[in-house]
């Protein structure tokens, strides 16, 4: 017969002995003035992961202000910054090698970034070369494996648990409160890892829209121009409406296409997926990719 | 220039279709749904043949991965004016979780062995909207990468990109051979016409398993489910422009 006596032993379990400290790093987006908010809604999605957070800061300029910012934030242990000459422009074939060899010193199990073109050019690549399948756009953290997406443009949602020993993701913002910034009390240090960097890419420039109104991606409020406008002039009207509400102005793939208004604008599901308090749409017929962009307005 | 150009194309659930969970929640329903190219890939084989049109490119080499079905996807292309094909044999049942690494590691295998300059994909597949093969095929080769492109053109030695980023609009300069990926402003993909659908019955394709390739396709992730998103509440009609603005009104705005 057995005994079936079971005394609960002080041993260390298996899974102790295993452990690996669970530890997130950021990557910081910025524009060599101002921290993006991106970074702000990515550092709340890592806090829900759990352990450690920390944050990396690439940049050819001015990186210690945008360190400053960051500092302020609560609940970030470290703060490691680089600053090269080689990072203008942010290319992911100069930032990719450094990034794994900060990998390869502080053997993250999270490397997050927020959901922008910056992190979805950036954060696959760094992923291939470590072997594991990124997930992109994600909109909830079930557990530190475990992450919910949308697919087919928002109108189905899945959750999956990633079976990779480092996790890299990208954050959806308008699914995460922004982290304030303040109380925090970060430790900023230069970054010791250093790579070498091919010279197969070069920055030439970029043409941003220069506007006083409200970032899209953040307005509370947002009136959007579709095919309906029929020309670029009449977009005006939006631009009044908007001003009268403190509003940002958004629009359809249609009017882009139709060279009534630039790129940046396009709302959908591949230009910016945005949640406003108020959406007000004009001439917009309701395309399930337009819809992808701003079902989730309020 | 004379480049050889290698292009990956899906077959996904056709935009317009009406998208439903299936009763089992672990995935939507494929069965007797229509299917076609994945749009970014379409405008990624019309950038290619346009590249072989202006003699940039002197061979199109399209890619397709999954069930035999991938086959109608790989002839749309030839018909486009790509030259050869490759099926990518994998069981209906893996693609769930066949995903952008193992896809990438195809490309990028196929690239090595096709001797590619170009490899040309959409920025994203409609279906699982990754936006990742792209960049993960050029750190694979380490190639430089021009992502979101919408706008290609040939320099010297290399190749000048502009890019749709979330401000507007960029520009890098990358040398070749390189790894793009289509945005939906890079160019209007054409039909095909009906001697060339004929033609393209002509065209070889070679039909290939990833373990050939020396790819592992095991799954690293495990899909727990797959829901509808929350309904929202219905909506109100208002009767005019005062009625609008009192609504907005009393809600604060």
């Amino acid at each position: 017969m057995f005994s079936l006596t079971n005394r609960l032993r002080q041993v260390a379990s298996p899974a102790a002995q295993l452990y690996r400290c669970q530890s997130t790093l950021v990557v910081a987006e910025h524009n060599n003035e101002k921290l993006n908010p991106a970074t702000l809604h990515a550092i709340t999605a890592a806090k829900q992961l759990g352990g450690e957070i920390n944050c990396v800061i690439f940049g050819s300029q001015n990186t210690a202000a945008i360190a400053k910012e960051v500092s302020g934030v609560e609940g970030i242990s470290k703060i490691l910054v680089a600053e090269n000459a080689a990072f203008e422009g942010f290319l992911p074939e100069k930032l990719t090698p450094i990034l794994l060899a900060s990998q390869e010193q502080f053997k993250f199990t999270h490397i997050v970034a927020g959901a922008s073109a910056f992190s979805r050019s950036l954060l696959p690549r760094v992923a291939a070369k470590l072997d594991v399948s990124p997930i992109s756009d994600i909109i909830g953290v079930k557990d530190a494996e475990t992450f919910v997406r949308t697919i087919y443009a928002g109108n189905a949602i899945m959750t999956l648990k990633s079976k990779d020993p480092v996790k890299i993701l990208t954050v959806r913002t308008t699914a995460f409160e922004a982290a304030a910034t303040s109380g925090g009390s970060g430790a900023v240090e230069d970054l010791a890892a250093s790579a070498d960097m091919p010279a197969i890419s070069e920055y030439v420039g970029q043409e941003l829209t220069k506007s006083d109104r409200p970032d899209l991606g953040s307005a509370k409020v947002v009136v959007s121009g579709g095919r309906g406008m029929k020309t670029g002039d009449n977009f005006k009207m939006l631009y009044d409406l908007a001003d009268k509400l403190g509003a940002a102005v958004g629009a359809s793939r249609a009017a882009v296409d139709a060279g009534m208004v630039p790129n940046d604008m396009q709302i959908g599901q591949t230009g910016k997926i945005i949640a406003p308090e108020l959406y007000i749409a004009v001439g917009i017929s309701g395309a399930i990719q337009h819809l992808a962009g701003m079902k989730d307005s309020k | 220039m004379s480049l050889k150009v290698l292009v990956g194309c899906k077959r996904v659930i056709d935009y317009a279709v009406k998208i439903r969970v299936r009763p089992d929640k672990l995935g939507v329903v494929t069965d007797g749904v229509k299917h076609s190219m994945n749009p970014f890939d379409e405008i990624a084989v019309e950038e290619a043949v346009r590249m072989k049109e202006k003699k940039l490119a002197k061979e199109i080499v399209v890619v397709s991965c999954g069930p035999q079905q991938a086959q109608e996807t790989i002839r749309t292309a030839l018909a486009m004016g790509a030259d050869r094909g490759y099926h990518i044999d994998v069981a209906a049942d893996k693609m769930a979780t066949l995903q952008p690494i193992h896809v990438s590691k195809i490309m990028a295998k196929l690239a090595e062995k096709e001797k590619a300059d170009i490899v040309m994909l959409g920025k994203l597949a409609i279906d699982d909207d990754s936006n990742q093969t792209a960049q993960m095929t050029a750190a694979l080769l380490d190639w430089p990468q021009g992502v979101f492109a919408s706008k290609v053109d040939a320099k010297d030695k290399g190749l000048e990109v502009v890019r749709e980023i979330d401000g507007g609009l960029e520009t890098i300069n990358i040398d070749l051979p390189a790894v793009l990926s289509a945005d939906l402003r890079l160019n209007e993909p054409r039909y095909a016409t009906l001697p060339n659908i004929m033609k393209a019955k002509k065209k070889k394709v070679e039909k290939v398993k990833p373990e050939d390739l020396g790819v592992d396709i095991t799954p690293r992730i495990e899909v727990v489910n797959v829901e509808d998103p929350p309904v929202r509440e219905a909506g109100q009609s208002v009767g005019d422009v005062e009625e609008l603005v009192g609504k907005l009104k009393d809600k604060g705005f």
